[in-house]
């Protein structure tokens, strides 16, 4: 279940992508937080609860959105504009998943 | 108003030193005033790296090492928490055959000692540590580990202010005057008289030190530490390398903290800030040595302020001019694992005027050849008002 | 003589961008760095791309100020030294360090104007970390910047100007706002009397906010408290009390926020000194009229020098500027420099009666339930804090961030800092200005171990 809605820009350029290895569909002008966010409801789990984080500020302060790409890579989610073919891992954590 | 305070000791410096001395003596049943200019442990002795490593000392420091290397596994008895203390083994890496020939030279000068230190070659570096890149191999010492320092430090204080001694923080000792039978120290609205006074105010010492006219050559050093976000769990054991460079250590939690490089005085020298320059050195000398750190990011750095003496040994022991007074500090870098055995050295000499480790080589007068050492007996004192000559 | 090194401006928002425009009309050629993608801040913020909106469907009442100012930047061109997508992450002796695209670079400047801006002040409710809870500002720049609405039922939740704006423009965008929750009582509504002879336009413009919200369906409650949201895995609803009550709303998505607080880790990295503002219950840099800060050459700007607003960073920008030209010598406008104070001082009383109408519920931070989450970064609890606070006898925050690790993570004490303070200072009995304030440690922002370095481009000394 998607946590954002998109309204506008329902019809961009279509930016292939995949959480978790599942092939997704992003928008052209979609941040990282915002492509997985409209399809599900996690970006990160807490490296010491475990628990779901999906941002919060969504102006790259508070840190919490920081995600994995498959190849290691970590970036900030709200800043960081999606790009073709990234591959992006919400499972892993810290000691978890 | 000033408030007036006479106790048995009293303590200038609130670091590791003087609040596990203050937490021994207390445990004597001494009366004890330990003053901070500040905080507790907020200088050196709550900012270093963390590293409770006898591996790599020079022989001169291993007995009280060892006698350190005791306490730590009784922090949780001694000071109510553990420290986050890890056992984890300390391993010194060779980037040289040079430098591994300088390890196993070490290994045999300190085996006396038993510090078990076991020599590790390329080949099982990958495979026991997962250590890659550009070393030859290395020293593993098993008994050493790491510890959170800002935990260890104010958790000294906070029990030796539970036993009974009077912790008084952001109090800065302004005057010390030796009087007949014991000392004045003045605060602000503050006046302390004491019997002994322990100078152990890390790189503020010198200037006490001065005050009785013991001048050292004293500088003042600042690391530089960076720590990461927390990372899945890959670096087990504490690591240094031959030569110095870089050391870094993984917590529990996950962060790994890498320390090398000097850090810069600030325009107030009491203070000071990682170079931009040197973080940027030890950031990529860390991600190439370590393939985890490669994705990793840095969230803080941080700096502190430490006495480092030409020698690199510290001064511990009585004045060589004024009874009563001792002087612990100038840890150059190297003081977090060995100062709860320092303080329980120093409770000793402040009850006994002697002390079963040897501390000869630390005395304050080898800056000072033309004086002669001092009769610690003079200072001795025990619990109570008399003084004691043995 | 060497020729001396430009100056820097750090952020491109409102106070940025009229710094960087006054200072290329005196000639100069200034350096702006900026996290953002494109100039405007986070109040102007624009899309990553070209969404179909124009500037009113994005900034509503707003639109002129922001497409003059975007309009304004663009317009400087090259006179500027622009660089976008770049983090500022060191300071020292008359250099920044700055991050791009993994490349780190050293700038060297003569004169800094720090325009970092502002965002969300929170204090920590349970369950504000499940996925569904933004910021208001967060919920704001998913609408404005990004086309998205954080929930398909949604509540706004807190305190603050802000907290009606975002609300009103979900409603307009057609989402349900099923509620907004105000921690304000009526009484605290009362100063708007005293703003309204100041700005009768921007007051009766959140009133008829309130009153559209209300007629198309929200609930508008004030003088909320015992906030809790609550949900498996992700928010489901949000309990609140009012008047000994409890009450429930469901909703899948909530902004919240308690007004805004400062960006001020360059100011402090800056060597800049503070002191204790009472209004905004934070320690902020110390400046003059002007925009002068304690040290020499470094001036501040706009809401990361203290909560005033887009209106007066614009001003706030250009007067930082002016005195940044006449300490270097050069003509310096001071009959409009006169003038821009004078509309700042106004503009200050305003804002001194928003606040008061939108106070801030200090007390939640000193009530946080034990088993609340403090510090998201590290997973530190309300509890854990008050216990290292008893057992450690500590009266100042830093020496609770060095024995619990609140504020040691990767947002450094931006989220939970106002919190931390509160709590120490009601368990310690102690005035909240007393408790000190979480020093900044670089880097201001998360970087790579792994960067690349970029050969100083400058070569020059800069000038002492």
């Amino acid at each position: 279940m998607p946590l954002l809605h998109r309204l506008v820009r329902t019809d961009s350029a279509v930016i292939f992508f995949t959480i978790d290895g599942v092939p997704c569909e992003g928008r052209a002008g979609d941040t990282v937080l915002t492509a997985v966010l409209c399809h599900t409801d996690r970006l990160r789990h807490s490296e010491f609860s475990g628990e779901p984080r999906a941002g919060f500020c969504q102006m790259g302060a508070c840190q919490d959105c920081w995600v994995q790409l498959a190849s290691g890579e970590r970036l900030r989610a709200c800043t960081t504009p999606l790009a073709e073919g990234m591959h992006i891992v919400t499972t892993r954590g810290r000691s978890h998943g | 108003m000033t408030r007036r305070i006479d106790c048995d000791v009293a303590i200038i410096g609130g670091g590791l030193v003087g609040s596990s001395s203050a937490l021994a003596l207390r445990g004597m049943g001494f009366t004890v005033t330990l003053l901070d200019k500040g905080f507790c442990g907020a200088q050196a002795s709550g900012v270093n790296y963390g590293g409770v490593r006898r591996q790599g000392r020079p022989p001169e420091q291993l007995s009280l090492s060892q006698r350190s290397h005791a306490i730590w596994p009784r922090l949780q008895q001694l000071i109510g928490i553990d420290g986050e203390f890890l056992r984890s083994g300390h391993l010194k890496l060779a980037r040289s055959a040079a430098d591994l020939a300088s390890l196993e030279q070490y290994a045999a000068d300190v085996a006396p000692f038993g510090l078990d230190l076991e020599l590790v070659g390329h080949n099982q570096l990958s495979e026991r540590f997962g250590i890659g890149g550009d070393v030859v191999g290395g020293s593993f010492c098993p008994g050493d580990g790491h510890a959170n320092p800002r935990l260890v430090a104010t958790a000294f204080a906070a029990a030796a202010r539970r036993a009974g001694a009077e912790v008084l923080e952001n109090t800065k000792v302004l005057g010390a005057t030796r009087l007949s039978g014991g000392f004045a120290l003045e605060a602000e609205g503050l006046g302390v008289t004491a019997r002994i006074v322990i100078n152990s105010a890390g790189a503020w010492a010198d200037s006490f030190a001065s005050v009785f006219g013991e001048p050292v050559p004293l500088e003042r050093t600042y690391p530089s530490m960076i720590v990461t976000e927390p990372l899945d769990p890959f670096l087990g054991v504490n690591i240094g390398i031959e030569g110095g460079g870089i050391y870094a250590r993984q917590v529990t939690r996950g962060n790994v903290v890498v320390g090398g490089e000097r850090a810069a005085p600030l325009d107030d020298p009491d203070y000071s800030r990682p170079r931009s320059d040197g973080v940027l050195t030890i950031m990529q000398r860390a991600s190439e040595l370590f393939g985890p750190l490669r994705h990793a990011q840095a969230i803080r750095f941080w700096s502190g302020t430490e006495a480092t003496m030409p020698d690199r040994n510290p001064v511990i022991g009585p004045s060589a001019t004024t009874p009563g007074l001792f002087h612990a500090f100038g840890f150059s870098g190297a003081g977090f694992q060995i100062a709860p055995g320092v303080g329980e050295v120093l409770a000793e000499l402040v009850r006994d005027g002697e002390t079963s480790t040897p501390i000869a080589p630390f005395a304050i007068t080898r800056f000072s050849p033309a004086s002669q050492p001092g009769d610690a007996s003079q200072a001795a004192m025990t619990t109570g008002s008399k003084e004691t000559s043995p | 003589m060497a020729e001396r090194a430009p100056p820097l401006i750090v952020g491109a928002g409102p106070a940025g961008i009229r710094a960087a425009m006054t200072l290329v009309a005196a000639g100069l050629r200034p350096i702006v760095i900026d996290e953002g993608y494109a100039c405007g801040g986070q109040i102007y913020r624009q899309p990553l791309s070209p969404d179909g909106r124009d500037a009113q469907a994005r900034y509503g009442s707003e639109a002129a100020k922001a497409t003059r100012l975007q309009r304004d930047f663009a317009a400087l061109g090259a006179q500027v030294d622009y660089r976008p997508n770049t983090l500022l992450w060191n300071l020292r002796d008359a250099s920044a360090d700055s991050l791009r695209d993994g490349v780190s670079q050293r700038i060297l400047h003569d004169g800094l104007i720090l325009a970092t801006g502002a965002t969300d002040r929170v204090l920590p409710l349970p369950g504000w970390t499940l996925p569904g809870v933004f910021t208001l500002g967060g919920a704001q720049i998913a609408l404005k910047a990004q086309g998205c609405a954080i929930g398909k039922r949604v509540v706004f939740a807190g305190s603050g100007p802000l907290l009606y704006l975002v609300a009103w423009q979900y409603m307009k965008a057609g989402v349900e706002v099923a509620a907004v929750l105000d921690a304000a009582p009526l009484s605290a509504k009362l100063h708007l009397l005293r703003a309204l002879p100041l700005a009768p336009d921007i007051v009766l413009r959140g009133l008829r906010m309130a009153a559209e919200l209300a007629l198309h369906g929200t609930q508008v409650q004030l003088g909320v408290s015992g906030l809790r949201i609550e949900g498996e895995g992700r928010v489901a609803r949000i309990v609140y009390q009012t008047g000994g009550r409890r009450h429930a709303i469901a909703c899948d998505g909530i902004g919240y926020g308690l007004n805004l607080r400062s960006e001020t880790q360059a100011a402090d990295l800056a060597g800049c000194a503070f002191r204790f503002d009472p209004r905004d219950r934070a320690h902020l840099p110390v400046r003059d009229s002007s925009g002068r800060s304690s040290v020499a050459g470094v001036y501040l700007a706009g809401d990361g020098a203290r909560i005033a607003g887009a209106d007066a960073a614009e001003l706030a920008g250009e007067r930082a500027a002016l005195a940044l030209l006449e300490d270097r010598g050069l003509p310096h406008a001071p009959a409009r420099a006169a003038s821009l104070e004078r509309r700042l001082v106004r503009i200050g009383r305003l804002r001194d009666a928003l606040e008061a109408a939108f106070p801030f519920p200090a007390h939640w931070g000193a009530d946080i339930a034990d088993d609340t989450l403090l510090c998201r970064c590290e997973d530190i609890s309300a509890g854990d804090a008050r216990r290292a606070i008893g057992h450690f006898s500590l009266t100042d925050v830093n020496r609770l961030k060095a024995v619990t690790r609140i504020g040691m993570g990767r947002c450094q004490g931006r989220m939970c800092g106002a919190a931390a303070a509160e709590l120490l200072a009601a368990q310690t009995g102690r005035d909240i200005g007393a408790v000190g304030r979480l020093r900044a440690q670089a880097p201001i922002k998360p970087i790579p171990l792994a960067m690349s370095l970029s050969v100083d481009e400058r070569q020059h000394d800069p000038a002492h």
